[in-house]
């Protein structure tokens, strides 16, 4: 009876690996898993078998954690919500035991986790007829590439690094790199995304191009748009500027726009049956947006029926709707009151531009308690309506939506591409001036005199604001941190103040910072 | 030797009634007599022997004849039950033979009182224990602990153990209390063993204590009926403080002047609106007796239908119980056959409704006639018209519009054979087996109509239905030798036992739920079947060593050696060894004769034990999860501008820990047990250190290192001592009238003494404890050097008037900023003392009882308050309007101060649990029939400073916690 000791597990959800991945179509749902950790918390949806532990899994649900930190801290987005610290993220004052951190640095390392474990796998369970694999080695790479610049971006260069070679569990991981600002982080996901588009070395792993991918899956144009995000925030990650590597970045931006096969959404794709909505810049953001793959060039999708969360755009729409807004005018039924933007954004947009999304009834413009949602205005921008004007897949009857966050969009490439432009040479290409002149004209809005770095900043908060770049780009043009640039609640003051520049990093959690030893905390936390 | 008659009586000490019935035995023969009616007997004996006077409740008394002829003896009472047998780990011990900290509470001292659920019998008997209910509901789950908590993630629940049978003390869908499967009215004695010394033969299920509960068996005469019925009103006393309609209308007209118009006309009392008064019946018929002079049998039959002071909430159980306990061959084989079974109906009624009565806006009416599309219920709606699922809810449809019914069949049984070797009488061998299964499920789904406003979602899409069921099945196989020798030459005794035990733990989980109506896409699913199936086994090798020197100096030594499946090869024995030493004081010659010191026995243990229950069976090794249909990645085919829809599944790998172990609890004790003044008063003494390592904790492991943030692992050590104190008197005992009185006195302190692998002394701890309001947010800490589960929270700072300041803290780290870095550990929802007290009074044919208990150092975090009571909770976002608990007069805040040390609050209470008045008719009219008429009243007063409706929550959050109703009952007890 001592063999009973020995056991396999009887849940028919639960099989240990060898006798998992017996079939290609095993590493289609390993992939999707990586995927998925993007769209939702856990193997149950909304809540239940949850990826990580401790946190609430709405909470800790990537796309929303990545909005906390991206969007809560800027001028674009306040929220005060008396969920532990959540109030202090808006403020602009966190320590290292800020959960909101917390959850999202152990999310964008987790899924590094997920792609490494894929990878491994794949490496010794694949057979070599399963002519699928590579290419979805290649995908687990990219999105490993991508959580990683997310966790470059926030946390900086030391944050641990673990591969496909790392052993699972008996090890503690080394910091990637021995500054918080340097190349080694930075040389890794740029030699990664280099090899899966084929720009470097011999691999087999090589992404899908756009046009043979599915929406959703990871294409060389969302690798190209990666790469020059990267190169692009070259001087952040490094700590010093490099006209070289804003020519890189020149180099991917236009592979994008050149090579991608991608196209904005434009007034051609409005149809007349179309009666809801008639702004091709609202398509963007709507329960049926994965009709604009033409535009977006990768996206984070989300269903109401097949992948629910409390997070991801769940989240951002629910959260931006309250006071006398109508749930189901949304396609929702629920308003959760909580998001909603500053007169900093509000002021930026020309009264014409169809991007401004406000709702203004019974909301004021200025922001004298940050918990109180009908104070300032509310955003309207996501709606988990067709174009038709009927509802996501939950017929308006819950809080799980369909619309796909996106999270790179040509627009954005186009705007990259007047800033690098700006940086290299101090003005702007013709091609760059067509292309901002696209955007402005798609926005009912004229050219503006000057196309200088300032205007760039505030065009991309007017095109991009609650697409998760702005504390990024903030970082990027030297306004987050210090009194240069101010906005309501900076700093916990209500006009706003100056905040110490060591909040342009996050800092690393104190429960890693104790758990691996290896590990140092970022400057002045 | 020359023989002699010796003739006597023999009286009770105490009172120097003759006592018939008394064995006089020639010490070293099998010879003696019996005294007769009046006391005397007569017995031929040699003039040096030595006669032995032994009698039931009696301490025996042994005389030295020397050449008397008559010999005339009191025999004192024997209040300790020394010669009382007891049972132990796999076997039974003499009273007076153990070595170990073991308690035993039998049905004589049992609490009196509307009592449903087994644990309720022994609160505050037994020094060391804490027994909390979760609650007024009827049938609610308890959680025990036994000298605190010896964990922190892993299971700190006490192993039960029935008749032999160890049952699954975990949550049993459908059933409040998994305990429930045994009538109180059938228990016979709770024995608690408490030091590892008595634990560690249970090994790796016993770090937190081991109950065992014996049940009442057939005893050998004629035909015993016995009956109880008990008729029971509950009421609810306290309500949680909110403002009334009238205070309300001014708060809001006063802060949110543009809002008034959100407000009704009625003054609605919400929470009186969901408490009624509710009356609950409980009879129980036994049989007990011989058959045919060979087949000694109890069979009882319970009905219990308890009702709720919440409406709609009430359990209906009927329990049968069957002992069946024949002896053949002469003795030499016992069999022992017992079964228990229940079959249970829980309404859970809709506990949601408690918040909600507290959050309603009290100028709301239930009903009225515009809302006759929710029923009739009056309903917050947002501008859509449709129900508004963030507002408070009618907490009256809550609980009318609900379905939510149980059904639960549970047995535990289990074979017994004990025999006695007929070449070698010394050597017994005993084989156990049992199985405790349970079978649980909704009764007709978990149903929500359609015009719910409740449920916003089952609302809109046609009403909503859940099934759940559940099925438990544990398996037992033990087999034990033990071997007992008295080795007169050298003036000792031996007793060796071994043993093997074989557990198989299986458990399956089904649960869905549907709308009405479907979607868009026609899917009608909710939340998509879900089927979870795992097993367990625990295979063991036990053994135990007793020796007894001049029965004076007791040792003990035990050994077991655990396998678990849940661990890895290398991981998968532990080894818990345990030693005990006793020594009867009172035995030796400087106080034989005494009666001031009638006994002292010193005691000193040992042991180690373990602790396995940690959550998940697989643990060690890696494994991959399949996602359910509702946690899909979708992606979208452009090809053709169709955009097929492709949702594909999702495979996770699981996060482990191969190098998982037990968590090992060491366990030091030193016990005095006294008896003074002719055990006038008696008692015990503990003094114990209990520290357990390797403790089992879901930690954060490094980021990246393994496939999950947090793990179960071991890590960390934590440290509980403390001692216990009980205390028994007689003050005064005569023939018509006798008062007893007993206390008993723990105190225990829980630290943290490691969490991490390295040593770090910035390491804040793991923070849990999630709260009401907000989400996500937790209030309590593990943290090194601080109880377990300490509130981690801001220090609040006081104006002059002693008002608290809103969001003004203490700088705890004096950076300048206020922010998480400067929250602080303010207190412990465990008591550090605990004090049991009662005491029984008996004048002729009356007695009267009391009980009460109290326990002290503990503190409460306040959530009712704490989320109740801020201005801005009025109106929110002008959509629909709050409630406001009434503290918001002490504070006066206007925003939630969740993390504010003010809503930690002293929660020591004394609770007077008990007041019971009976009258017995011993024999009536000579027909043997026996009756006992009385009546009680439960929960009659809680003394305390804390202003929540109740200090007594066993995780110390108060949160809408189902109130304790106060009970009247009156009962009788008939036997003939």
């Amino acid at each position: 009876c001592v063999d009973d000791l020995e056991l396999v597990p009887i849940d028919p959800n639960l099989d240990t690996a060898d006798k998992v991945y017996t079939s290609e179509e095993k590493f289609e749902q390993g992939l999707a898993k990586i995927y998925a950790g993007f769209a939702v918390s856990g193997q149950t949806g909304p809540d239940g078998e949850g990826d990580l532990g401790g946190f609430d899994e709405g909470h800790s649900q990537y796309w929303r954690g990545y909005f906390v930190l991206q969007q809560l801290p800027t001028d674009e987005t306040v929220n005060g919500w008396a969920d532990g610290n959540l109030p202090k993220i808006s403020q602009v004052n966190w320590g290292a035991n800020n959960e909101f951190i917390r959850s999202f640095y152990y999310r964008a390392l987790y899924q590094v986790s997920l792609a490494n474990e894929f990878i491994r796998q794949a490496n010794n369970n694949a057979q070599e007829d399963w002519n699928g694999v590579p290419q979805m080695v290649a995908e687990a790479r990219f999105l490993r590439a991508l959580s990683y610049w997310h966790a470059l971006d926030l946390f900086g260069n030391r944050i641990p690094f673990v591969d496909e070679n790392s052993p699972i569990g008996s090890t503690l991981p080394e910091p990637a790199g021995e500054n918080v600002r340097g190349p080694e982080l930075f040389n890794f996901i740029e030699s990664e995304l280099l090899e899966i588009t084929g720009e470097q070395g011999d691999s087999q792993n090589i992404l899908p191009d756009h046009s043979n991918a599915m929406v959703g899956q990871a294409s060389k144009g969302a690798a190209w748009m990666l790469l020059g995000k990267l190169y692009l925030n070259h001087a952040v990650y490094l700590g010093q500027e490099n006209d070289e590597y804003y020519q890189q970045a020149k180099v991917f931006v236009d592979k994008v726009i050149n090579e991608g096969g991608f196209s904005l959404v434009d007034a051609e794709d409005v149809s007349p049956n179309d009666s809801a909505y008639n702004t091709p810049y609202e398509y963007l953001f709507l329960a049926d947006n994965y009709r604009c793959n033409n535009e977006i060039i990768f996206s984070i999708n989300f269903d109401g029926d097949n992948s629910k969360t409390w997070g991801g755009t769940p989240y951002i729409l629910n959260a931006s709707i309250g006071g006398e807004m109508i749930p189901s005018d949304y396609g929702t039924s629920e308003a959760w009151g909580g998001n909603r933007t500053t007169a900093k954004l509000v002021s930026k947009f020309d009264n014409s531009d169809l991007r401004a999304m406000w709702f203004t009834e019974g909301q004021s413009l200025d922001i004298a308690q940050l918990d109180q949602f009908t104070q300032g205005y509310a955003v309207t921008k996501y709606k988990n309506i067709t174009r038709e004007g009927g509802f996501g897949s939950n017929g308006g009857n819950s809080a799980f939506v369909d619309i796909n966050a996106p999270v790179f969009r040509l627009a954005d490439a186009y705007l990259m591409a007047a800033e690098i432009d700006l940086r290299l040479n101090g003005s702007v290409s013709s091609a760059s001036q067509n292309y901002i002149a696209a955007l402005r004209d798609r926005a009912g809005v004229g050219m503006p005199g000057t196309i200088d770095l300032d205007f760039i900043l505030d065009e991309r908060a007017r095109e991009l604001y609650w697409e998760c770049h702005r504390r990024t780009d903030l970082v990027r043009f030297g306004k987050f941190s210090g009194g240069d640039y101010v906005w309501p609640f900076k700093g916990g003051a209500v006009n706003g103040t100056s905040v110490d520049a060591k909040f342009d990093l996050m800092p690393i959690p104190f429960t890693d910072i104790t758990a691996n030893p290896k590990l140092e905390q970022n400057p002045d936390y | 030797a020359q023989e002699i008659t010796v003739t006597g009586t023999v009286t009770d000490a105490d009172n120097g009634e003759p006592l018939p019935g008394v064995t006089v035995v020639i010490k070293g023969t099998q010879q003696g007599a019996i005294t007769q009616p009046d006391g005397t007997y007569s017995v031929q004996a040699p003039e040096e022997a030595v006669l032995a006077f032994s009698f039931i409740g009696y301490k025996t008394s042994e005389v030295a004849i020397d050449g008397q002829n008559v010999i005339n003896v009191g025999l004192r009472p024997d209040v300790l039950g020394l010669e009382e047998v007891v049972v132990i780990g796999y076997g039974v011990s003499k009273k007076k033979d153990l070595t170990g900290s073991v308690q035993t509470v039998s049905a004589d001292d049992f609490n009196q009182g509307s009592i449903t659920s087994p644990q309720q019998l022994m609160n505050g008997k037994v020094a060391g224990v804490q027994i909390t209910d979760g609650g007024g509901a009827p049938g609610s789950g308890t959680t025990i602990r036994i000298r605190g908590g010896s964990s922190l993630s892993a299971s700190n629940d006490p192993l039960i153990i029935i008749d032999g049978v160890p049952i699954d003390n975990e949550d049993v869908s459908g059933m409040r209390n998994p305990l429930n499967v045994v009538n109180p009215n059938d228990i016979e004695t709770f024995t608690v063993l408490k030091d590892a010394s008595a634990t560690a033969i249970y090994g790796s299920r016993a770090s937190n204590g081991v109950i065992l509960i014996t049940t009442k068996k057939g005893k050998t005469g004629e035909l015993k009926i016995d009956y109880t019925g008990k008729m029971s009103v509950h009421q609810p006393t306290e309500m949680v403080d909110v403002v009334d309609a009238g205070q309300y209308r001014e708060m809001l007209g006063k802060f949110f002047p543009e809002n008034t118009n959100l407000m009704g006309d009625a003054s609605t009392d919400w929470q009186d609106e969901i408490y009624e008064t509710a009356i609950s019946t409980d009879h129980n018929i036994a049989f007990s007796g011989t058959v045919k002079d060979a087949l000694p049998f109890r069979a009882s039959v319970g009905y219990n239908n308890s009702n709720g002071i919440l409406k709609k909430s009430s359990m209906e159980r009927v329990t049968a119980a069957l002992n069946l306990n024949p002896s053949f061959f002469g003795d030499h084989l016992r069999i022992n056959t017992s079964l228990k079974g229940m079959s249970i109906k829980n309404n859970f009624s809709n506990e949601d409704a408690i918040g909600d009565a507290i959050a309603m806006d009290p100028t709301q009416p239930i009903k009225a006639d515009e809302y006759d599309r929710f029923g009739g219920y009056y309903a917050w709606t947002n501008a859509s018209g449709n129900p508004n699922n963030i507002a408070p809810q009618n907490a009256v449809a809550r609980i009318n519009q609900r379905t939510d019914l149980s059904m639960v069949q549970r047995f535990v049984g289990n074979f017994q054979a004990d025999y006695k070797f007929h070449f070698l009488p010394e050597l017994r061998a005993n084989l156990n087996v049992g199985m405790d299964y349970s079978k649980s499920e909704d009764d007709g789904g978990v149903q929500t109509p359609a015009n719910a406003a409740w449920d916003t979602e089952a609302f809109l899409r046609g009403g909503a239905y859940s099934h759940y069921a559940q099925e438990k099945r544990n398996e037992l196989l033990d087999f034990y030798l033990q071997y007992t020798k008295p080795l007169d030459d050298i003036d000792s005794r031996i007793d060796v036992m071994g043993g093997y035990s074989w557990q198989h733990f299986w458990r399956n989980n089904e649960d869905e739920a549907y709308f009405n109506e479907a979607d868009s896409e026609g899917s009608f699913v909710r939340d998509p079947y879900n089927l979870t199936k795992t097993e367990n086994y625990l295979v063991s090798f036990f053994g135990r060593l007793n020796y007894v020197f001049k029965e004076k100096y007791f040792l003990t030594f035990t050994l077991r050696n655990d396998g678990s499946s849940r661990f890895s090869e290398e991981n998968r024995w532990g080894l818990f060894p345990s030693m005990a030493l006793a020594w009867n004081i009172s035995d030796e010659a400087f106080l034989e004769q005494s009666s001031a010191v009638s006994n002292l026995k010193l005691r000193l243990g040992y042991g180690v034990t373990g602790q396995q229950n940690i959550g998940s069976d697989y643990g060690y090794f890696g494994t991959y999860r399949t996602g359910q249909p509702t946690a899909q990645y979708v992606y979208y085919n452009p090809q053709s501008g169709n955009y097929v829809k492709i949702p594909v599944t999702t495979l996770r790998p699981e996060g482990y820990d191969k190098n998982l172990k037990w968590e090992e609890t060491t366990t030091y004790n030193v016990g005095l047990d006294y008896g003074f003044m002719n055990d006038r008063i008696y008692g015990s003494l503990d003094v114990y250190l209990r520290k357990t390592e390797d403790l089992l904790n879901e930690i954060p492991v490094p980021a990246g290192a393994n496939l999950t943030n947090q793990l179960f692992t071991n890590v960390g050590n934590l440290e509980n001592k403390g001692f216990e104190i009980s205390l028994n008197t007689i003050p005064y005992e005569s023939n018509d009238f006798t008062w007893e009185l007993g206390a008993n006195f723990t105190y225990n302190e829980n630290e943290i003494t490691k969490l991490t692998q390295v040593d770090d002394p910035n390491y804040l701890g793991v923070q849990h404890g999630g709260i009401s309001g907000g989400t996500g947010n937790n209030i309590k800490i593990h943290q090194v050097g601080q109880p377990a589960g300490s509130f981690f929270v801001y220090e609040q700072v006081y104006d002059a008037d002693g008002r608290p300041l809103e969001g003004v803290y203490v700088d705890q780290n004096e950076d300048g900023q206020i922010n998480e870095s400067d929250l602080y550990v303010a207190g412990s929802a465990s008591p550090k003392y605990i004090i049991g007290l009662n005491t029984s009074l008996r004048y002729k044919n009356w007695d009267l009882s009391v009980s009460g208990r109290a326990n002290l150092d503990m503190y409460v975090y306040n959530n009712m308050a704490s989320n109740g009571a801020f201005y801005n909770k009025l109106q929110v976002n002008g959509n629909f309007l709050n409630n406001i608990h009434s503290d918001i007069y002490n504070t006066g805040f206007y925003d939630p101060n969740y993390f504010s040390d003010y809503y930690v609050q002293n929660a020591s209470f004394f609770r007077l649990d008990n007041v019971t008045l009976g009258y017995n008719v011993n024999d009536l009219l000579n027909s043997g029939l026996k009756i006992r008429v009385y009546g009680s009243v439960d929960n009659v007063l809680v003394v305390s400073e804390y202003d929540g409706i109740d200090p007594e929550i066993s995780d110390g959050i108060d949160n809408n916690m189902y109130p304790r109703p106060r009970t009247y009952m009156m009962g009788v007890n008939v036997s003939f």
